[in-house]
């Protein structure tokens, strides 16, 4: 197995921060907010690597910064502190010592990134095939018929209808654009894959139908992924390892078998046994 | 100004016409700035004009910071010598530029300022166009933020003007932009070429004179330089095309009053109801009516 | 011969934080799975046998004694030790886990189901499907079953299903937790049959059976774990 993602120290706070800071804030002070300056830590010394083809949930309650994880890898935010190193088949990058140009280029070829608000992920001012157009325009293809083909493709594996292909996805519905949105991230065929909260907000049985996508074409395309979600149920249908989450740090990483049914910590235990 | 400031005789040139040295002298700079970057739209201090902005203040203020005694102005409005605004604008130099002609002859002008068209007889290495635009940025459709148009286009991100493009096929079978035509210059930037029609486009790539793109209100301004390369965003497969005024039968149109098959026409309605065609370019329009009676009288 | 796998005093308690209590689930135990052998756990229901096997597989973290492994190029590693990732690499290729219940993906056939180690190993998904017949017909599952989602399926068909996951993938080391349980005698027979053909593969296995008989009839080795220590015993032991 190759080694894709290996992050070190990952570190966010937003506002001005301190010394302190560090120090007054985490599990055990049971707070992010630092009350010496009052700026957040929305993640500190966050550690992981992710390897080819696997999938890793991060776990955890809202405000756990488990967003502002892949946030910062998606280079959406700027981290305060840490190192992320992107392993390309030869090629590695230094996340965050890219120039713009640099990041943006790796945000169009080599990353895709699924948002929980499709407003985020989509373009509505345009079609369904002009958000998987405006993907592939952003990596060089300028072929229309290219295009063209290779949206009407995505869009049929990712189950939305090849006539509703022209219509804004304004006029879908919330799981259609999640489906959308799965296509227009896989449009380059990236190795490497970030899910927000996919699956929150929707009815169950959409979720459940979306969930087995995201299987089927990581078994397909060996899509490298980082699974973000509060979710027990999608963390166990989906990924491998898992970490957990709270108040910006990383309390628990294990395999997802054993920290469902052997967690180790006493905020683990809680959250696994308040599942439904 | 310095009131007690007085130029040295031998530059007097430079504090000629109605915009003060330094005026001219930021319009120069942000001129040398344009032709050093094509395409880039480079900011400058637009200056208030003795007429409303949008009616023409940005070319303006480049073709007085570019005249001299000596040359020869054309001032063209949606191809016309004659429209209104054309005939102020060359009022307005005559009266405060001495010793500057002008002309309604293309091959006879120096300097042209242009809006709407770029002439139809080929311009020449010594000729200079001004063209004046209204909305300097093509992003602006699909960005609002200006920070972030800024950053798209250093980076060359044009992929949501060419979404555009394609949503436009998509809905219509072709590129429905008929005037404005984002055009990549010089390989990276991509501009708005002015309100010139799509038949016009073809003539910035490898232009012989250089062309100054001004916008007064906007206080942008750019160049395309002599013979840069002006691509039009297409895709490969469905490549840009020009009008091509063909009728029904697929014939050509041709001009009504001088019968030229080779210029951009203007559709007139007449008043029963019934249209014609003539050369938008009116200049070009009495050329080929005199070349005409002229061969018309030697054949007599 | 050496063994693939030696256990060496294991023991697993689980701290619950929030009721604060330790509760005791395998203590010291020690045995040795051999390649073609199987190694059968009994002992009374709470002696934390199928503990071991999940500690042997890392869905329980051992907390003390050593789980040696040696893989198919022939190192040892030490399961309590050994990193995520390679865990995750020993499952898919060395280490198989049948357990009572089958955990699945909902809404994929049993035919999927059963591919799906195969699959997941880089192999082609109808060759994969083709063998996951092959299993299934041997474990006496009706084809009629084949196409629909195991979920709705009776205790013994989803036993049957997940062993046919299970075998498929032919580990060198199979943890089976009473893949039996809920079978009648009749079809308990069409299940010993596999198990057979895979142990005279060489295949090793580490095996809790429902029937002592089951035992008598497979193992190579039995292992008897000691009944559990009462808790409030074992506090006093640490305290002390």
């Amino acid at each position: 197995m190759n080694k894709i993602l290996e992050v070190r120290n990952l570190s966010k706070i937003h506002g001005r921060g301190c010394p302190q800071c560090f120090d007054t804030t985490g599990p055990a002070q049971d707070t992010n907010i630092c009350p010496h300056c009052g700026s957040v830590v929305a993640a500190h010394d966050v550690s992981f690597d992710l390897y080819a083809g696997e999938i890793l949930g991060i776990m955890g309650e809202s405000g756990s910064g488990k967003s502002t994880v892949v946030k910062t890898l998606f280079f959406d935010e700027t981290p305060t502190a840490g190192e992320a190193v992107f392993f390309d088949g030869d090629a590695q990058y230094e996340l965050f010592s890219l120039n713009a140009a640099q990041s943006r280029w790796l945000r169009n070829h080599r990353f895709g990134m699924v948002y929980q608000n499709p407003h985020l992920g989509l373009n509505f001012n345009v079609s369904a095939g002009g958000n998987i157009a405006e993907r592939l325009l952003m990596s060089d293809i300028a072929h229309y018929g290219e295009i063209r083909s290779r949206a009407k493709a995505l869009l049929a594996r990712t189950e939305v209808l090849p006539e509703r292909m022209d219509e804004s996805p304004k006029r879908f519905s919330g799981g259609m654009q999640q489906r959308v949105q799965i296509a227009k991230a896989l449009a380059t065929r990236p190795p490497l894959l970030f899910l927000d909260e996919v699956t929150t907000g929707l009815d169950l049985s959409v979720q459940a139908r979306i969930l087995d996508l995201i299987l089927e074409i990581q078994q397909e395309l060996s899509t490298a992924m980082i699974v973000v979600t509060h979710d027990l149920g999608v963390i166990r249908l989906l990924a491998g390892r898992t970490l957990v989450m709270r108040y910006g740090r990383v309390i628990e990483a294990g395999l997802t078998d054993q920290i469902l049914e052997d967690p180790q910590y006493a905020y683990t235990q809680r959250l696994v046994a308040s599942a439904l | 100004m310095n009131p007690g400031y007085e130029l040295p005789l031998d530059e007097a040139a430079y504090s000629f016409g109605f915009l003060d040295e330094y005026a001219k002298r930021e319009v120069r700079r942000a001129i040398l700035k344009a032709v050093s970057i094509p395409g880039y739209q480079t900011p400058y201090a637009s200056r208030e004009m003795p007429m409303g902005r949008g009616f023409g203040t940005g070319g303006l203020q480049l073709t007085l910071s570019l005249i001299g005694p000596g040359d020869t102005l054309k001032v063209i409005d949606q191809g016309s010598d004659d429209s209104v605004n054309a005939v102020n604008l060359r009022h307005f130099v005559e009266l405060t530029c001495p010793g500057v002609d002008t002309a309604e002859r293309t091959a006879e002008a120096t300097l042209i300022q242009s809006r709407h068209r770029i002439p139809e007889a080929p311009l020449t290495e010594e000729q200079l166009l001004v063209l004046q635009v209204p909305y300097p940025d093509p992003l602006v459709v699909v960005e609002p933020s200006e920070g972030k148009r800024k950053i798209m286009h250093g980076e060359g991100d044009y992929s949501r003007l060419l979404t555009k493009l394609y949503e436009d096929i998509v809905q219509f079978d072709e590129i429905t932009i008929s005037h404005r035509y984002p055009t990549r210059i010089n390989g990276h930037y991509v501009i708005d070429p002015s309100p010139i029609p799509r038949y016009d486009v073809p003539r910035l790539h490898q232009s012989r004179a250089l062309i100054l793109f001004g916008a007064g209100r906007e206080k942008r301004i750019y160049a395309v330089p002599p013979y840069t390369v002006a691509e039009p965003l297409a895709f490969e497969d469905v490549p840009f095309r020009t009008e091509d005024f063909r009728e029904e039968h697929g014939n050509r149109r041709a001009c009504a009053r001088c019968g030229a098959k080779d210029s951009f026409l203007d559709e007139i309605i007449l008043d029963g109801g019934e249209k014609t065609y003539q050369c938008s370019d009116s200049d070009y329009c009495n050329q080929q009516l005199a070349m005409r009676s002229a061969a018309v009288e030697a054949s007599a | 011969m050496e063994p693939i796998l030696r256990v060496d005093g294991l023991s697993k308690h689980f701290q619950l934080h929030e009721q604060q209590k330790l509760i005791p689930s395998c203590i010291n135990v020690s045995l040795e799975v051999y390649s073609g052998q199987l190694t059968a756990l009994i002992g009374p229901t709470g002696a934390g046998k199928s503990s071991v096997l999940k500690c042997v597989y890392r869905t329980y973290l051992p907390s003390s004694g050593r789980i040696l492994f040696f893989d198919a190029k022939g190192r040892e590693i030490d399961l309590a030790l050994a990193s995520e990732h390679q865990m995750l690499e020993l499952r898919s290729r060395e280490i198989g886990f049948v357990t009572q219940f089958l955990h699945c993906l909902p809404r994929k056939s049993a035919l999927d189901v059963v591919s799906e180690p195969l699959v997941a190993r880089g192999a082609g998904r109808e060759s994969a499907r083709e063998k996951a017949a092959e299993l299934l017909a041997m474990l006496n599952v009706p084809e009629r079953l084949w196409g629909v989602p195991p979920a709705t399926f009776s205790g013994g068909e989803k036993q049957r299903i997940n062993l046919a996951r299970g075998l498929i993938a032919r580990p060198r080391l199979l943890l089976l937790d009473e893949p039996t349980a809920s079978l009648d005698p009749a079809t308990t027979d069409r299940v010993v049959e596999p198990i057979e053909t895979i142990k005279a593969e060489g295949v090793a296995m580490l095996a809790i059976f429902h029937h002592p008989e089951l035992v008598r009839r497979l193992a190579d080795r039995v292992v008897e774990l000691a009944p559990p220590v009462v808790a409030t015993e074992l506090l006093e032991t640490c305290a002390h």
